[in-house]
């Protein structure tokens, strides 16, 4: 049981030092709560959808921003906008937050500015799936292992 | 007079300046109170606009000099009519000088009258020695002599038989008499008789009838000449005064123009700022449009206004310049004019009657030479001889003294010179030299018998003077023959040219008249009356003593220089009289009309002196100039005045506009500042929530909702501080909401119990029993106000003492008597207690008597009894042992920024305006604030306010937190140990919060006492906590207690195990280390912090009394669960993550949740019948958003909610449902009141914020599903 307990411990400090360096925030441990016995893996299911999303939506804009002629801010705004509702509502901080910054760039058409809030916002992507993989795999290990994952209070 | 009607209409003049004046001086007087006068003059409209220009608070000084302006204009004009009416008195001059002249026209009149009695007295002398037929004669030929006579008689007196005949005569004198009217004969007639001759037995009387007549006619003519100059000068004054009437009103035009001006410019803003009222007289209206004319042009840029008003007042001074050069040259003129006229009246005048006196004088010769021709000729043997004629001659020689001779000569021809130098015995001489005939005073032997010649003029008579001359020759003299020949040619006198006469050394003439020896007609040939003549008179004339005696016989002659030349020849004048003078400047010539044709004669007046400058002229010029000038200078000055004063008003906008935008700027600071002091706050605050989240020990979770309300009462705070600015302005409005006074000062306490701690206070609140637990009132201002007053007690109180809140009804207070309450008590028994060295107050040391700082306040003083038993009147008062206030300084102490002392600022630190904000909310509270303060001891502050008595009930759910857990002590007891009695009464209050019941005992030992004598009662038994304060703690004490517990316990046969009495220590500042050890060591169950409120009592109990009862949030979340159960809900959200999410969330509370991602979808799903029980609609959507979709679903729902009323669909179509309406819940993540409003416009019934809260999704879900 050592290992599980070290596993155990192993998760718990990863996950307060995504909390620590601004990751996600407190949705995400409200979304770590709504895993049940009838949902165990709630949180991986909304991750995952959200990378897919993110993923399209990162696409689409940097697509829209290399037209030449003609941005169209509208198309942006509002990818911007599905982005910034999924990132709050899985709690990931730092996308949300690159997600507002690029909402006053789309909104005053500055094109420059966009690019460089989506280079921004690709990394933060990434390091979001990057570190949320992990965890995700600290979990599954743990349930290899055969212990539990520590709740959060 | 003209001249005076002239000055009559500077008078007038005058009169109306002195009106305006009076006008003004009214109108200052009533400093403009009259805008509409009735002095309608222009200097009065211009003083109206003057005092508008000028500000009200600067008034007096404007009008001082408006004042001073006017006193100099009315100096000036009244020294203008002075200088006027001296101008008039010029003319007048002219005029005072013709009386002299009347006087000269008297004396002329007298001496012509003179000259006609000297010849009638003349004629009387010769009757001695003629017959009447000559007289008769000779008065015929004589006639002209004697113009001033109608008529001469003569009446010879004689003797008796002639009576009847002398009678006749009388008769013709008296009837003659009667013919005269002129009131001079009276006189005359007296003195005709007494032209008497006694020693002859006749007498002649004379007389004359003067022809008055004609003299009035020669006065008249006098006089209409002397009026002519008045007329002219007359003339003169009018043009002159016309000219000073022009230049008066040119400059009062001038100034009223001059002064409008200004005035434009503030007339327009007045204009703009309020409508000229519609009564106004018609000039001011005029006044007005010319005004509007002028504000027209007035309207550009102030500076060109400046420059144009500049260049007004330049073209006027010069207009000034010109006026006065054009008056001097004018005036100057005029006097020249006057002067020359003056010399032309002179010199004609004496012109005229030098003439006249000449005529006179050759008229008498005239007479004399008809006398020769009558008598001498006339007779035979002649009537005259030398001796006689030497007599006469001299007799009348009065009549002629102007003559310095006469002589008779005889025309000889040389056929008869023999014979005529037979009868005469002598030889007929030849004029030695020719010009000094008449002078000669050789002897007539020593001369030469004249030379043959064609004929001879020997005199034969000669007057005495010159009886030198008989028997000369005057025809050979060349001057004299000439004279002789023209002489006899023409019949009339003839002169020669002038020479010196050598006896008198005087420039003379001779008169020579032909003696005819018949009378001839007038027009005769010069040959008839060469064959006529028998002889020549000759009369020397003195032309200077001629010319002297005129001169002295007139006025004024010193002022004129009087020359008189014989023009004859007109190359060489010949000088007759006066010296030759400096030329003068001025010079008139008048001619002489001596008789003569063949000489001419001018007389030359000038004036003796040079003109003296005109100094009217140039009084007057300079005056004009003066007051041009002047004018020119004070509105030079009004000008540059109301430059400055438009440049300051300019600065001061400018100003105006930089401290309003200054002011802008500090507003947006402050809402900018308090903002940046908010966000990180609410890190703060929120990051507090969080950590009362986690499982903490009681201390800690004090610790942590102590910070926590710190941080929210510092937010409150920054927002009171931007609320100070309302109360500045007054728009500060208190709310009325219900609040636990208690816990409010239980707030306070915590707010600034740190400080206190750290400064070793002691920090205490009270309040009284009858103060009710709910009042209604601004919690806010309230505790604004006693944190103010406590922060100052904390801020100026060092490290000793305390610092204590006590809150009272009003009514406890206004019966001194009856105090009930402890507190109350200790302020009076005061002194009572000054004996046990340490005073009975919070901390020991002395304070002031806190009933002094409420003893001026009116609510307490006043006797109203009638009162709203639903009002209560609060007495709050906050003590302190600070260093006080010095007396110098407690009169200003609630005025805002003035602190105490200058320097109490460098010592303690703050900006002195708390204590004035707290006298505006205790204001508005209805109340008022006092204080007494003694240096040293400290300071009592006091305040009351109105507020009403409120209901639990209705009490706010924040004020209810201990509720619950006060009900756990109810009923317990506790016994304080306390040495100092008001400390206990405060542990009391405290405790009976809690429902405990307390006994207090002051020592130890004094609780054992109590202890022994409780024991085995029933209040021992419920005895739960003993609370000893550190100053009368002691430790063996304690462990007595301890021991004597237990056994009383088991006396008792209690359970010792859980009714064990606890026992606390209260202490003000101890560090954890001591508290810890304290309790380790055993001697106490707990150690409680001072200052004590009810949070951290309770803390305390609970941990050792209470069962540790654990948060609420799980109590929630099952609420929260049960709520949700089965229920079905569908979530609406185009984002697939957020939907998963949302749907995660209420899966967990057992809601069975369906998703669609489109609002067309969620309005197919939610077409009634349906089945869900509630509906999460996102907001933003594409296609149609949250808004649209809630608006579409609740118009289908009317639609169907309407059929089904009105029964055009049954129930049974729409499951069995009467009435559909489903929750519909926004889902959002901005939360702000907008959104909301348009939420709930749509037919939204809440909304929930996103992520999901449980808190909040409880409250939000609560309400529709609590009833179902």
């Amino acid at each position: 049981m050592d290992f599980v307990n070290q596993l155990q411990r192993k998760f718990i400090d990863y996950s307060s030092s995504l909390h620590r360096e601004g990751i996600v925030d407190d949705q995400f441990t409200q979304l770590r709560k709504l895993e049940d016995e009838n949902s165990p893996h709630f949180v991986m299911e909304v991750a995952s959808l959200f990378f897919e999303d993110c993923e399209k939506l990162i696409n689409n804009m940097a697509i829209a921003l290399e037209q030449k002629q003609g941005v169209d801010f509208k198309q942006i705004d509002e990818c911007i906008h599905q982005l910034k509702g999924s990132s709050s509502s899985i709690g990931a901080m730092r996308v949300k937050n690159a997600c507002i910054a690029f909402r006053s760039f789309s909104d005053g058409q500055n094109r420059e500015g966009c690019l460089r809030c989506l280079q921004q916002l690709s990394h933060e992507y990434s390091l979001l799936k990057n570190k949320l993989q992990t965890l995700f795999r600290l979990e599954k290990q743990i349930v290899a292992a055969g212990g539990s994952i520590p709740r959060v209070h | 007079m003209s001249c005076s009607s002239g000055t009559g209409n500077f008078v007038k003049l005058s009169g109306l300046l002195g009106e305006i004046h009076r006008c003004a001086l009214v109108k200052m007087s009533m400093n403009g109170k009259f805008p509409a006068s009735t002095c309608r003059l222009p200097a009065n409209s211009r003083l109206k606009k003057a005092k508008e220009i000028m500000h009200r608070s600067n008034s007096f000084k404007k009008w001082n000099r408006y004042l001073i302006f006017l006193w100099l204009l009315g100096f000036f004009s009244v020294g203008f009519i002075w200088f006027l009416t001296s101008f008039n008195g010029v003319p007048s001059e002219g005029t005072e000088k013709i009386p002299p002249s009347c006087e000269d026209n008297a004396r002329i009149l007298l001496q012509h009258f003179n000259v006609s009695k000297n010849q009638l007295h003349a004629l009387a002398s010769f009757f001695y020695e003629s017959d009447q037929v000559a007289f008769l004669e000779c008065s015929r030929h004589s006639g002209p002599e004697k113009p001033s006579s109608d008529d001469i008689t003569c009446a010879l007196n004689v003797l008796c038989s002639k009576k009847p005949d002398f009678e006749k005569q009388m008769w013709v004198a008296k009837s003659s008499e009667l013919k005269d009217q002129c009131p001079v004969r009276v006189e005359n007639t007296p003195s005709a008789h007494d032209l008497s001759f006694p020693e002859h037995d006749s007498y002649v009387v004379l007389n004359a009838v003067s022809s008055l007549p004609w003299e009035h006619h020669t006065s008249r003519k006098n006089i209409s000449r002397r009026t002519a100059p008045g007329v002219q000068s007359k003339d003169h004054c009018e043009n002159l005064s016309f000219c000073m009437v022009k230049g008066c009103w040119l400059l009062l035009v001038g100034l009223v123009l001059s002064c409008q001006i200004p005035g434009v410019r503030l007339k327009l803003w007045r204009s703009r700022e309020s409508e000229p009222a519609p009564l106004q007289p018609v000039p001011q209206k005029l006044q007005l449009l010319l005004q509007q004319k002028h504000q027209q042009q007035a309207q550009g840029p102030p500076k060109g206004a400046g420059k144009w008003r500049k260049k007004l007042l330049i073209i006027f001074v010069l207009m000034g310049i010109l006026t006065s050069i054009w008056l001097f040259w004018h005036l100057n003129q005029k006097i020249n004019l006057r002067r020359e006229e003056t010399l032309t009246n002179m010199c004609d005048e004496r012109a005229r009657m030098l003439q006249d006196q000449f005529n006179v004088s050759m008229n008498h010769v005239h007479a004399l030479a008809l006398l020769v021709s009558t008598f001498h000729h006339g007779k035979h043997p002649s009537a005259i001889d030398q001796k006689t004629f030497g007599e006469y001659t001299e007799r009348t020689a009065f009549e002629r003294p102007l003559t310095s001779g006469v002589a008779y000569a005889l025309k000889v021809l040389h056929s008869e010179r023999e014979q005529f130098e037979k009868q005469h015995g002598w030889t007929i001489k030849k004029m030695e030299t020719e010009d000094q005939t008449l002078v000669q005073d050789c002897l007539t032997e020593n001369l030469d018998p004249a030379p043959v010649k064609d004929e001879y003029a020997p005199v034969i008579f000669s007057q005495e003077t010159v009886s030198h001359i008989v028997s000369i020759d005057m025809m050979s003299g060349k001057e004299d023959r000439e004279n002789i020949l023209r002489a006899r040619a023409t019949g009339k006198g003839v002169l020669t040219s002038p020479f010196k006469l050598l006896k008198s050394n005087h420039v003379g003439v001779v008169l020579t008249f032909a003696v005819y020896n018949k009378d001839l007609p007038p027009d005769a040939t010069p040959e008839l009356r060469i064959e006529a003549t028998m002889g020549y008179l000759g009369a020397s004339y003195d032309v200077p003593s001629l010319v002297e005696k005129l001169l002295h016989q007139l006025a004024s002659n010193q002022t004129i220089v009087v020359n008189v030349y014989d023009t004859t020849n007109s190359s060489a004048s010949i000088s007759m009289y006066g010296t030759d003078v400096t030329d003068t400047g001025l010079l008139h010539v008048s001619s002489l009309d001596f008789g003569d044709p063949l000489r001419k004669h001018e007389m030359h007046c000038r004036f003796k002196q040079k003109p003296p400058l005109p100094w009217t002229a140039i009084n007057a010029s300079l005056g004009v100039l003066v007051i041009t000038l002047l004018v020119g200078h004070i509105f030079h000055a009004a000008i540059s005045r109301i430059a400055k004063v438009e440049n300051d008003y300019r600065e001061m906008m400018e100003l105006k506009a930089r401290a309003e935008a200054a002011d802008i700027a500090k507003s947006q600071f402050l809402a900018t500042v308090s903002h940046e002091i908010r966000t990180p706050m609410n890190g703060v605050l929120g990051m507090l929530k969080m950590l009362m989240d986690t499982d903490l020990d009681v201390v800690q979770r004090d610790y942590a909702e102590t910070a926590h309300a710190s941080g929210k009462d510092l937010i409150s705070l920054i927002n009171e501080v931007l609320d100070q600015a309302k109360i500045e302005s007054g728009r500060l409005e208190l709310e009325d909401v219900p609040f636990d006074l208690r816990s409010l000062l239980d707030n306070v306490l915590s707010l600034s119990s740190d400080k206190s701690n750290d400064k070793g206070i002691e920090l205490a609140v009270y309040v009284s029993d009858r103060v009710p637990k709910v009042v209604v009132g601004d919690p806010g201002r309230f505790r604004q106000i006693i944190i103010n007053l406590v922060g100052n007690s904390i801020k100026f109180t060092q490290d000793k003492g305390h610092i204590f809140v006590s809150v009272h009804l009003v009514d406890e207070v206004k019966g001194a008597c009856d105090v009930g309450d402890k507190v109350l008590q200790q302020g009076l028994n005061l002194v009572q207690d000054m004996s046990s060295k340490t005073y009975n107050t919070l901390s020991g040391f002395p304070v002031v008597d806190r009933w002094r700082s409420w003893e001026n306040f009116k609510t307490l003083n006043s006797k109203d009894a009638v009162e709203d038993p639903e009002k209560i009147k609060l007495l709050v008062t906050v003590e302190d042992t600070g260093v006080g206030i010095h007396l110098g300084a407690q009169d200003r102490i609630f005025t805002p920024f003035v602190q105490a002392d200058s320097s109490t600022s460098r010592h303690y630190g703050g900006t002195g305006i708390g204590l004035s904000i707290s006298k505006h909310l205790v204001e508005l509270m209805h109340g008022e604030i006092g204080f007494v303060s003694e240096p040293g001891i400290g300071s009592t502050f006091s305040f009351t306010g109105s507020f009403a008595k409120g209901e639990v009930s209705s009490l706010d759910s924040r004020w209810k937190q201990y509720d619950p857990v006060v009900s756990e002590f109810q009923g317990l007891r506790a016994l304080v140990v306390d040495n100092r009695s008001i400390r206990a009464e405060v542990t009391r209050y405290h405790l009976r919060r809690l429902g405990i019941s307390v006994d207090i005992t002051l020592s130890m030992e004094s609780t054992c006492t109590y202890l022994s004598n409780a024991c085995g009662t029933s209040d021992f038994a419920h005895l739960a906590m003993i609370l000893i304060d550190k100053d009368a703690w002691n430790q063996e004490r304690v462990l007595q207690f301890r021991s004597l517990l237990k056994e009383y316990r088991q006396n008792g046969r209690l359970n010792v195990s859980t009714n064990f009495p606890k026992i606390f220590l209260l202490a003000t500042a101890m560090t954890p280390l001591e508290r810890s050890k304290l309790k380790t060591a055993g001697f106490v169950d707990n150690v409680l912090m001072k200052p004590l409120r009810l949070s951290v009592i309770i803390a305390c109990f609970q941990e050792l009394l209470g069962n540790g009862r654990k948060d609420q949030v799980h109590r929630k979340k099952s609420t929260l669960g049960t709520l949700l159960r089965e229920k079905r809900i569908l979530v609406v959200d185009d984002n697939k993550v957020n939907r998963r999410v949302a749907e995660g969330a209420l899966k967990k509370y057992g809601a069975i949740v369906s998703c669609v991602e489109k609002g067309q979808d969620a309005l197919d799903k939610l077409r009634p019948p349906h089945n869900f029980d509630a509906c999460f609609m996102d907001l933003q959507m594409p296609e149609m958003d949250g808004f649209e979709a809630t608006r579409q679903i609740r118009s289908v729902e009317t639609q169907v909610n309407e059929n089904i009323a009105s029964g055009e669909a049954s129930i049974d179509m729409y499951g069995n449902v009467s009435y559909w309406h489903i929750p519909i819940l926004a889902m959002t993540a901005d939360v702000i009141q907008a959104t909301n409003e348009e939420c709930m416009k749509c037919g939204m019934d809440g909304y929930v914020s996103k992520p999901f809260e449980e808190e909040q999704l409880y409250s939000a879900v609560a309400s529709f599903f609590e009833s179902g």
